[in-house]
């Protein structure tokens, strides 16, 4: 079966969802920019976007769910932006004591 | 006021100082010198008790006549012949000879102890009289009253109680005890004096070698005097033999405390031990005899109490020995039977085959029991028992061989020695030969009339040698508590009684004389005194009195001092016994009495002549001789009188009444209540200085002094010593007294007689005396003749030594003794006829027996104390080496154990399983730490790796169903 091939259906959705899911861990475990690590968190919220729009598409059920999906996603952009605030605040204050913004150097946690 | 209220009244007065000890043991400090105070007024409210319990008893049974020459004569018929009879002396025909009939004393005139039962008045008390009327009584009519306060317990057949028994020897000996106890007690507030501020005893070395200083013990000398007093009282009140016994223990336990007063010194406190430890050795015979007595009775009471409430009195020992009719002596059912177990064994196997075995054995025993006492079974249990008994009397009243402790005992104050050693505790034993005569058989008499008649000659003679006033004394009562019990011996109860009574007025007098000698002279030793009657004048004269007492002086057969009716009564029956015996042993016991009279008037008068008369020996004591201050000499003239006028009749004793209100009357004119508290002075004891050494010289101008120093604690009035302390008696003073009591006594007698003539029912030519008294206590049976079983010989009865033909050659007798031994203590010590030293040296060994006390002390040292060290010392060796030696040993392997334990268990076990897991949790830690290595993107990775983790697990169990419509 291939994919691409396929009628569209709620699968191909959810795959896009999950490539960027995976994209934004990836971006986010492996960026030593502090900026590079709010991108990723910003595509894995993406992907999640995707997900719930794909749940509440015509692609899932028959009667649809309207547009339950788009609204949630909405509300998950909103919340991405609230917290991208908080992250560049955290961000601006970790320059203001280090001087940099290269998370290796944030090991104050460290036990 | 009832005779049943008898045991109530008497039972307060035993518990007043029971009373008035807890006081002073609770509150000694707070009171302080007011523990004298406390103490006299319990006794003498005892006293007050005692004597209306006297009134009491006299109102409702007065005594009859006791006039000698009425009774003897009484023809002895074998038949009983008594009944009521409206004038006593329509019994007594005058009979110019009074024949001496052998009475076996299985048959007997009946007594006539008449038992009226009323219904018990309160449950626990039945105070039941047993008597009739006085009007119509016999001449041996006995009022007893018995009774239980309280059972203690009932073991099975044992039957513990406290219980009473009151007749008229009860009522002679409460009074007699509680008003010598407050004589001395009131002399005893001004001989303790000195306890009542520290003290310093020169006879105390201590290991550093000081001086001892102590503080007083006023308070703990009274507390001890107030628990002796309830001692002996209740001792006296006892109605049952158990109770006796623990009073018995409770006076030798206050007499240790008392004699041990001063207990930092050695030689009082092995005085008390010796006092003690003696004690108890005759305790042990009293113990068997005990045994003896209930195991065989099964009883401890003395008289019948009903002690199951059915209304029947159940017999107590005295009803057992001597039952109804006649009160002869008898061996009782029980102890037959329960010397004769082998035969009752044989009758009970003999009827072992039968149907109804068991009754038939039992009646066949019952009728054969007195075939069984004919022939001597259980005789000697009945003798053992009064052997025990004795025993502890031996103990009790320094009796030969247990006499030691006696003379040691004077390491006690004055006081002490003149109450419990003279009067009252040595008398405990006489008086419980007197209370347990009916007991005793025939035999057991013998050997108490043997001990007595040693006892008095080895007292006697060693006083000779004694120079110390106190032990003279000590000696002195041995050898008369010897005479006591010789004439219990011989069969003479009411003569014993009586010289017990005399003895303890005479004998107390003479002690608290000598402590006002030893007070003045400041020594016990006589060779330091003499010619000390100019300087102390009454002591001198009352001693005089005492000495005249205990000597028996007379005029014979008209007068005489109180110890001449009893010497006599005693010396009568000795000589009854002899004629009725007629055998040369049975007249030792009356030769050795003269000779023991006679022995003591010489010893006695050679202590007042040594005292008080001649050329001072010591200048330096005989300067600072002074009369004693008046709360010491009013005692000693109230009892004074006392000794010369105690054994006189009733209607005589106006006179006594008469001069002892005029000598009191004479101390308040002096103003001696009022100086009665400054003017207490202080008292002395042991034998050395006690440290005065401002006495008198001329230190105390004025009535005021600092308090400096030791014993500066006279008060106010205090210069009490610059001038004689007793109100000077004038010759006119004295003169005025004698006409006053003659005369007044003599007034009394005249209305006292006048008063008899028109109740004739009362009394005749003499009345109420002590002997009438104790006539009325005259146990059941002893009226009579005795024979005994084991011993030929027969003991008079006491009626019959009063005859003429035994009353005259006894008195002549007793006063040519007295006056002998008078003349030959004269010749020696007051007109300086013979030499004293002479005599020494004739007879040096005699003088070295009698100085060494005949070694008794050495001989008990030798044959008891220095084995016992022996055995102590090897057993002490024992518990040092093995038995200490065994427990440190155990000790120390324990110790060692417990080491070794603990490394095993403690440092392996325990404290290895809680380091491995704490390293365990260590390590842990350690290992978990390193998850935390503060990188974040590492932290996300987690995140990320974890999230899909879940996902992908979950995916296994989940299968999604709404993936397609």
């Amino acid at each position: 079966m291939n994919p691409f091939t396929e009628p569209i259906t709620v699968s191909h959705y959810l795959a896009a969802g999950a490539v960027l899911f995976v994209a934004g861990a990836i971006c986010m475990a492996t960026k030593r920019n502090a900026l590079g690590v709010l991108m990723g968190i910003e595509l894995v919220l993406n992907g999640a976007n995707l997900n719930f729009v794909a749940f509440g598409s015509k692609f899932l059920r028959a009667d649809t769910l309207g547009l339950d999906g788009e609204l949630i996603a909405l509300f998950v952009i909103v919340l991405a932006a609230a917290e991208a605030a908080v992250a560049l605040a955290i961000a601006l204050n970790f320059y203001n004591n280090h001087t940099t913004i290269d998370v290796d150097q944030a090991d104050e946690l460290k036990g | 006021m009832s005779p049943s209220l008898l045991h109530l009244i008497l039972g307060a007065a035993v518990l007043l100082p029971l009373g008035s000890f807890v006081v002073i043991l609770l509150c000694a400090k707070w009171l302080g010198d007011k523990a004298g105070l406390v103490a006299t007024a319990a006794i003498l409210s005892s006293g007050l008790l005692s004597f209306g319990a006297f009134g009491i008893w006299v109102y409702a049974h007065f005594p009859q006549p006791v006039h000698h020459e009425k009774h003897a004569e009484h023809p002895r018929p074998l038949a009983s012949d008594h009944h009521p009879s409206p004038a006593p002396e329509g019994k007594h025909s005058r009979v110019a000879d009074a024949p001496l009939n052998f009475v076996s004393f299985a048959q007997e005139p009946a007594e006539k102890s008449k038992t009226a039962d009323h219904p018990p008045a309160a449950a626990a008390a039945s105070a039941e009289p047993e008597s009739a009327a006085p009007g119509n009584a016999h001449h041996t009519e006995r009022p007893v009253y018995t009774g239980e306060y309280y059972t203690l317990g009932q073991f099975g057949p044992l039957r513990i109680t406290i219980s009473y028994y009151i007749d008229a020897l009860t009522i002679a000996m409460f009074c007699m005890v509680t008003l010598i106890a407050t004589l001395i007690h009131v002399y005893a507030i001004g001989y303790m004096h000195d306890e009542l501020s520290p003290v310093t005893d020169k006879e105390v070395v201590l290991s550093s070698g000081e001086v001892l200083h102590r503080p007083g013990r006023y308070p703990r000398f009274f507390q001890y005097l107030s628990l002796f007093c309830f001692s002996m009282l209740g001792l006296v009140l006892s109605g049952n033999i158990a109770m006796v016994f623990v009073f018995w223990e409770l006076v030798g336990i206050c007499s240790y405390f008392l004699i041990g007063f001063y207990i930092e010194r050695q030689s009082a406190s092995n005085a008390a031990n010796k006092a003690f430890i003696v004690n108890r050795v005759g305790d042990f015979g009293m113990i068997i005899g005990l045994l003896v007595i209930w195991s065989t009775l099964g009883t401890f009471a003395f008289g019948d109490v009903d002690t199951d409430r059915d209304g029947t009195k159940e017999p107590g020992i005295f009803s057992l020995v001597r039952p109804e009719p006649n009160h002869a002596l008898i061996v009782p059912d029980e102890m037959v039977k329960a010397d004769a177990y082998e035969e009752i064994a044989g009758v009970y196997s003999d009827h072992s085959t039968d149907a109804d075995g068991l009754s038939r054995s039992q009646s066949e025993v019952a009728s054969r029991v007195s075939g069984w006492r004919a022939k001597g079974y259980g005789y000697w249990l009945l003798v053992l028992a009064g052997v025990g008994i004795f025993c502890g009397c031996v103990g009790k009243s320094a009796q030969f061989p247990l006499h030691v402790w006696l003379p040691d005992a004077m390491e006690g104050p004055t006081p002490v020695s003149a109450l419990v050693h003279s009067a009252t505790m040595v008398a405990a034993g006489v008086y419980l030969v007197g209370r347990f005569f009916p007991v005793f058989t025939p035999e057991v008499l013998l050997v108490i009339a043997v001990i007595g008649t040693i006892t008095m000659l080895l007292g006697a003679s060693i006083a000779f040698a004694a120079y110390d006033i106190k032990r003279v004394l000590a000696y002195s009562t041995v050898s008369q508590l010897g005479l006591m019990m010789l004439a219990l011996g011989v069969g003479g109860w009411a003569a014993g009684m009586m010289h017990l009574i005399t003895h303890a007025f005479f004998k107390s007098l003479l002690f608290m004389c000598s402590g006002s000698v030893i007070h003045a002279v400041h020594s016990n030793d006589m060779r330091k005194m003499g010619g000390l009657f100019g300087k102390m004048p009454v002591t001198a004269i009352t001693m005089l009195i005492g000495c005249l007492a205990i000597a028996g002086a007379s005029v014979p057969f008209v007068i005489g001092f109180s110890g001449y009716y009893s010497k006599d009564a005693i010396l009568e029956q000795a000589l009854s016994f002899w004629q009725q015996n007629g055998t040369p042993w049975s007249g030792l016991f009356f030769v050795l009495a003269v000779f023991g009279a006679a022995l003591t008037t010489c010893y006695m008068f050679r202590m007042w002549f040594m005292t008080f008369v001649g050329q001072p020996r010591d200048e330096h004591a005989n300067e600072h001789a002074h009369e004693s201050p008046p709360v010491m000499v009013l005692p000693l003239v109230v009892l004074a009188v006392m000794a010369v006028s105690v054994a006189w009749s009733y209607q005589l004793a106006g006179y006594f009444a008469i001069a002892a209100a005029c000598f009191v009357g004479r101390a308040f004119q002096q103003g001696w209540q009022r100086g009665l508290r400054a003017r207490r002075g202080h008292g002395h004891d042991g034998h050395g200085d006690h440290g005065h050494d401002d006495h008198g010289h001329g230190a105390h101008g004025s009535g005021d002094h600092g308090h400096s120093g030791h014993g500066q604690d006279h008060g106010p009035a205090a210069h009490s010593h610059d001038e004689p302390t007793a109100p000077p008696i004038s010759w006119r003073w004295l003169a005025m007294t004698l006409v006053l009591t003659l005369v007044l006594g003599g007034v009394w007698q005249w209305l006292v007689l006048r008063e008899y003539k028109r109740q004739p029912q009362l009394a005749v030519r003499e009345g109420l005396s002590i002997a009438g008294l104790l006539e009325q206590a005259r146990p059941a049976g002893t009226a009579a003749d005795a024979a005994g079983v084991w011993v030929k010989a027969t003991w008079p009865n006491e009626h019959d030594s009063h005859a003429l033909s035994i009353r005259v050659p006894a008195t002549l007798a007793a006063t040519a003794s007295w006056l002998g031994g008078f003349l030959i203590a004269a010749a020696f010590f007051w007109w300086g006829l013979l030499s004293p030293d002479d005599v020494r040296r004739q007879f040096a060994p005699l003088h070295t027996a009698l100085v060494n006390k005949w070694w008794f002390d050495e001989l008990y040292d030798f044959v008891f104390v220095r084995p016992m060290f022996v055995v102590s010392r090897v057993i002490a060796g024992i518990d040092k080496r093995w038995i200490d030696g065994f427990l440190d040993g155990l000790a120390a392997g324990t110790a060692r154990f417990a080491r070794w334990w603990e490394f095993i268990a403690d440092q392996s076990l325990v404290d290895g399983l809680v380091n491995l897991i704490a390293g365990w949790t260590w390590s842990l830690g350690l290992s978990l730490r390193a998850i935390q290595t503060g990188r974040i993107r590492q932290y996300v990775m987690f995140i990320v790796i974890g999230a899909i983790a879940i996902f992908v697990l979950i995916s296994f169990f989940w299968s999604p169903t709404l993936a397609r419509p």
